[in-house]
């Protein structure tokens, strides 16, 4: 189903430098890395029990969450799902304040009263992880009608995964944000499971948000997901083409999870050797392959990965040694005046 | 001071929010060039222009998640979902998403939306277009709810929900619609959260909503008139925030409590302002608090059927009557 990655590399330090060069590409590593190793982290401590609830992991999917963050500007805004770790982390908030909203500490991103599906930093331009399937595509519409309305400039992206293609609100998004021509795009990551059942049993297309596409107006768009490269590219055209007044554009990313759908699962509805064939195309591996094949030294690559683990190991500890939210959080900031009241 | 329709007045309110702050926004189906279904909105698109009226597709869920995200990043939107029973199909948003993400973000997302729409029965349009949900919006935290029963109302409160950082829920009478009520000139605000004593009396109070409001004054005026009892009638007009002070201060002045009510009856709005009542104003009460309601019932179309469903006047003379003398 999957092409080969089509960036040829000439093996010289000089042919990183093109259209997105090596800065980004170190980035977008980084991110990955980040990413990969904060969520094995995560489900560690899952099996420490010191992660509650349930969580979600982006395992394998790191290379869409890393192409687009690469790809934004510092003031363009984010909505993603529960399965939402990654698109929090690659916006650059802290391990730290994730790990701890998982853990559900007071150090956590909103002090434990949010959880794992709901990672929300507007520091950082992260609107919000939604746990509700396809609630935030109108969402993310609202954000961009705004920011076409005050001429801000500013454009949203809003992940979900193919399940949700299959939700009315998918479709009423799509429609509304093609009728305004909203500065939005919408990307797919299209991990073959709703959640337990294959993407492909449940839908009548193959390709479940790209073969919708024409159905708005908006260009058919099938991308590699696990190549970071054909990510970012795919990500500034479109982010581009919105700036530009273009509207919006639907993005399909194929990539695989290599965890379950959420701690609960095992995932044994895949069929033998799928995960293992997925996991010779890991988004990681592939991209660490590149770098060296663009000249990047191995030293440099283990500088990267081993500052990663020291901060994820670094934000562990402080995550573990930090107290459970106070207890008259229960009932602050239902309403704008920072309490519950609903009465006088 | 000038005579106008309740009709009017939503129109006249938008317009003067709209006025006011270029960062009020306002949506819905048929809303913009054809002035909305039930003509509230006539006018709105000629002054202000496309970019800040707008039609949309027949997409609740994308009307009010549209108005929830651009809420959350500056603008202060009102979207129409044109009949109330209609929140059925984005309900989602109402129960899950702007309700709740002030508190999931620990304050950091803010919705200061407005969500106007039709409710209630009267029109014979049946048990999908009729209801009186109000309960609905009440019941979920994060939300705050108000219902007006006269034109200066629906300018006033529709101001003070524009102006409110919090999600405010809208509801409109479909059939106060064509009722004309006196309207001071200028700028109008009201306080969410404030009910009104509409007539003083020293025997009962009568709680009521929206069109309750006006089938209790002439309930009132019938129970003074005809069988000697001074009814205190107070428009609620507020549920979230609930001005319990001003309930349970007539309540201590009058000793008795009936509730008018168009919703259902399980669960109604009554069943809340009865139970705090009954907490905290026990002693003052010399009967049973009475709560009048449609009974639990899915609503008819037939005008003969309806008009026996909701609280009739003849219902709440009868209903008092018979509590105060028993």
């Amino acid at each position: 189903m999957l092409k080969n990655p089509a960036h040829a590399s000439d093996g010289s330090r000089a042919g990183i430098n093109d259209d997105i060069g090596e800065e980004k590409r170190l980035t977008m590593y980084r991110l990955q890395v980040e990413i990969r190793e904060s969520e094995q982290r995560a489900f560690d401590l899952f099996l420490q029990n010191l992660v509650k609830g349930t969580s979600h992991l982006s395992l394998g999917q790191e290379a869409v969450a890393a192409g687009f963050a690469a790809a934004m500007n510092p003031g363009d805004l984010s909505f993603c799902t529960y399965r939402g770790h990654a698109h929090t982390l690659a916006r650059g908030v802290p391990i730290e304040k994730v790990l701890g909203e998982l853990m559900q500490r007071d150090n956590g991103l909103m002090r434990g009263k949010g959880g794992s599906m709901h990672l929300t930093s507007i520091e950082h331009g992260v609107l919000g992880s939604y746990a509700i399937i396809g609630a935030h595509l109108p969402i993310a519409c609202g954000a961009a009608l705004r920011a076409q309305y005050k001429g801000d400039g500013d454009v949203t992206v809003c992940f979900f995964g193919d399940g949700t293609t299959n939700i009315g609100a998918f479709h009423e998004a799509l429609n509304f944000a093609a009728v305004w021509k909203l500065p939005v795009i919408f990307v797919c990551e299209n991990n073959l499971y709703m959640e337990y059942t294959p993407i492909g049993e449940v839908t009548a297309v193959e390709h479940p948000a790209a073969d919708r596409a024409a159905g708005y107006g908006l260009e058919r768009i099938v991308i590699d997901g696990n190549d970071a490269d054909e990510v970012y590219r795919a990500a500034a055209a479109a982010y581009a083409k919105a700036r530009a007044g273009g509207g919006p554009s639907l993005i399909e990313c194929m990539t695989y999870r290599h965890s379950g759908h959420s701690r609960a699962d095992p995932a044994k509805y895949r069929p033998e050797g799928e995960l293992d064939k997925w996991k010779e195309r890991d988004p990681i591996k592939l991209y660490r392959e590149r770098l060296r094949q663009f000249g990047i030294a191995e030293e440099a690559i283990a500088a990267i990965e081993n500052d990663v683990r020291r901060r994820v190991d670094e934000a562990t500890e402080k995550c573990k040694a930090a107290p459970p939210p106070p207890l008259e959080l229960l009932t602050t900031d239902v309403y704008a005046d920072g309490g519950f009241a609903w009465r006088n | 001071m000038a005579e106008l329709t309740y009709r009017d007045a939503v129109a006249r309110g938008i317009a003067q929010e709209m006025t006011r702050d270029p960062d009020v926004i306002f949506f819905g189906e048929d809303v913009a060039k054809a002035g909305g279904v039930f003509k509230t909105t006539v006018g709105l698109y000629e002054q202000f222009g496309p970019k800040r009226v707008r039609d949309c597709p027949i997409s609740e869920q994308a009307i009010l998640g549209a108005a929830m995200g651009a809420a959350m990043t500056g603008l202060k939107p009102i979207a129409e979902i044109m009949f109330s029973d209609f929140f059925a199909v984005c309900f989602d948003y109402i129960a899950n998403e702007f309700s709740k993400s002030r508190y999931m973000s620990n304050g950091q997302l803010k919705c200061p939306l407005v969500v106007r729409t039709a409710n209630g029965a009267g029109s014979r349009f049946g048990a999908q277009h009729s209801q009186s949900v109000e309960n609905w919006a009440m019941m979920i935290p994060g939300l705050k709810v108000v219902a007006p029963s006269s034109p200066r109302d629906v300018i006033g409160l529709l101001a003070a929900a524009v102006r409110d950082p919090d999600p405010v829920i809208f509801f409109e009478h479909k059939s106060l619609y064509p009722t004309k009520g006196d309207v001071p000139e200028g700028e109008i605000v009201d306080r969410l959260g404030s009910a009104s004593i509409v007539r003083a009396g020293k025997d009962a109070t009568i709680l009521a909503l929206a069109l309750m409001v006006p089938r209790s004054l002439e309930a009132a005026e019938k129970l003074k008139a005809e069988h000697g009892i001074d009814c205190e009638v107070v428009d609620v007009r507020s549920l979230v925030p609930l001005d319990t002070q001003t309930i349970l201060g007539s309540v201590a002045r009058t000793h008795r409590l009936f509730t008018v009510e168009e919703n259902p009856r399980l669960c109604g709005w009554g069943a809340e302002i009865v139970s705090i009542v009954a907490d905290e104003a026990f002693y003052d009460l010399d009967g049973p608090p009475v709560r009048i309601t449609t009974p639990h019932i899915p609503l008819p179309a037939a005008d003969t059927l309806e008009d026996i469903a909701l609280p009739t006047v003849d219902r709440i003379v009868d209903r008092v009557r018979r509590s105060m003398n028993s």
